[in-house]
């Protein structure tokens, strides 16, 4: 049985800050490419720093982590990351943000601009492109985000919460969007979030984790199949599915808080 | 009425209403014996026109004093700041000295400069220099430390080289704040050009700044003289006030949220 060499894998990881208890502990975890992941659980299970040890943005305590195919950190080339917050430079218009990335690589500014150019139109804020960040809106503001990711052209993107602000329809429009832009390319996603539907309508496979300390409860597969849209949301498999999960994410989640004292 | 005109008619009628006052004041409170004391506007106007030249060429010496004392203070503050916004050790061992070099009055160092440098344009530069330093150093590197840390995540995830990251990054988010120290600084070069030249300005070849001309009027009791140079003095504060405003307009006016329109 052969296997595609794995895009992420995880092999018995620990993550501790300082030396303090781990927020994160034995995870083991493989991603193939192409794969849409979510992570999902209680508020401490440590979903943003499991993205965060995959972006090298922090260290691994213990344990292995290879991202494509070398370690943690060191070859992260080929990996955008899309902030909570749309993290867009004000002083700058939409389109030099969305080039941001292309200029610290020192790429040509014609080849900067055809990328950019590209990427407004996949996103739909062609009319924007003169534009600075405060004139936009929330969801304008994190389409730019995602668009100035995909300059990189990364087979691997991270998502932390990228459209926790946002209002419940401008998030489900989002997630078609993000969704109808994978098609074309297929990157693998490693997607952060709070909302139950929203992992189920994205994912291919659903990381519920659990905290105290941080750990892979549940692993659910979303077989649905892709194309997904605003349709998918109507149907029953999907309710189910929704459903499903929310059930194991209660499972998980601490009992609310006594209010005597411990 | 429109607001826009009432923001230009209001200050035009209590500025009236004041000058109105003015005269009231001097021929109605004063004694007669004493309205010397307040020359009234109509003298004052006069002697600014009589002493016009004289006023004019001891203007140009006071801005070119405090221009070139706030140019100075303006290039070595940014680099000292971008020093100080490297590490918060190499802040902590140069902020004593700063805090030092503003408490010191500057009129107690003034004559010591004279005695270093000589009279003239060098010690008045150096003064001005002194006054203006203290607060574009502090907001700048304030500004410079202050980058939205996300940014900053940003900006590494990017791989961004050291350089790229304080010019791209936090040189361009820095700005707000070296405006703020921009503004405060060129309130202070005309006062600071000026003192500087009360007692280190130099007569030579009519050189003299008007700090020069103050000596020289009041030693002589010509108030309506002094009048006139405060005046003078209080429009080149305005001039540098006015340019930094305007500088700042442009650099910020776009992006930054102090210059948000309510309606847009």
């Amino acid at each position: 049985m052969s296997q595609p060499p794995p895009i992420v894998e995880f092999k018995d990881a620990t993550k501790r800050f300082g030396g303090g208890a781990p927020v994160l502990s034995g995870i083991t975890l493989r991603a193939s490419p192409g794969e849409f992941v979510s992570l999902i659980g209680p508020s401490g299970c440590g979903k943003s720093t499991l993205l965060r040890l995959i972006a090298g943005l922090t260290p691994l305590s213990e344990g292995q982590l290879s991202v494509g195919g070398h370690p943690a950190g060191k070859e992260a080339g080929d990996l955008a990351f899309v902030f909570q917050e749309s993290t867009l430079l004000p002083w700058l218009t939409v389109r030099r943000n969305i080039e941001v990335m292309l200029r610290l690589r020192h790429t040509p500014a014609d080849q900067r601009r055809a990328l950019a150019d590209q990427m407004l139109a996949l996103v739909g804020l062609e009319p924007f492109a003169a534009h600075y960040p405060r004139q936009l809106s929330g969801g304008q503001k994190m389409r730019v985000s995602i668009a100035r990711a995909l300059t990189l052209q990364p087979s691997l993107l991270l998502l932390d919460e990228p459209f926790g602000a946002l209002d419940e329809m401008t998030r489900d429009r989002l997630n078609e969007e993000l969704l109808a832009i994978r098609d074309r390319r297929q990157w693998t996603a490693f997607f952060v979030t709070h909302s139950v539907a929203e992992a189920v309508f994205l994912s291919n496979r659903i990381i519920v984790l659990a905290a105290n300390p941080g750990r892979i409860a549940h692993e659910v597969t979303v077989d649905l199949p892709y194309p997904r849209t605003a349709e998918t949301r109507l149907s029953s498999d999907y309710l189910k599915r929704v459903a499903d999960v929310s059930r194991l994410l209660r499972s998980v989640e601490a009992p609310p808080p006594a209010f005597a004292s411990p | 009425m429109n607001r826009r005109v009432l923001t230009i008619l209001l200050p035009v009628l209590v500025g009236a209403l004041m000058i109105g006052l003015w005269y009231v004041f001097r021929l109605h409170v004063l004694a007669a014996d004493q309205r010397f004391l307040l020359p009234a506007p109509d003298a004052i106007l006069g002697a600014l026109i009589e002493k016009g030249s004289t006023l004019w060429s001891a203007t140009l010496t006071t801005a070119t004093g405090a221009f070139l004392g706030f140019g100075l203070a303006v290039a070595l503050s940014f680099s000292l700041a971008l020093a100080l916004s490297l590490s918060p050790l190499i802040r902590a061992g140069f902020y004593p000295y700063l805090m030092m070099l503003q408490l010191t009055p500057i009129i107690v160092l003034a004559p010591i400069l004279i005695l270093w440098v000589g009279p003239g344009l060098k010690s008045v530069v150096i003064i001005t220099f002194l006054i203006c330093f203290f607060p574009l150093v502090v907001n700048t590197t304030q500004g410079l430390i202050s980058t939205d840390r996300n940014l900053v995540e940003l900006f590494r995830m990017g791989r961004a080289s050291r350089l790229q990251e304080i010019f791209l990054l936090r040189v361009p988010s820095s700005l707000p704040y070296f405006f703020t120290g921009l503004r405060i600084a060129a309130t202070l070069a005309p006062i600071g050009a000026i003192v500087g030249d009360a007692y280190a300005g130099n007569s030579a070849g009519g050189q003299g700044g008007l700090g020069f001309l103050t000596i020289i009027y009041s030693a002589q009791f010509q108030l309506p003289a002094l009048f006139a140079t405060a005046a003078v003095g209080c429009l080149l504060g305005f001039v540098f006030a006015g340019t930094v405003v305007a500088l700042s307009w442009f650099a910020l006016h776009h992006w930054h949220d102090s210059y948000q329109r309510k309606d847009l």
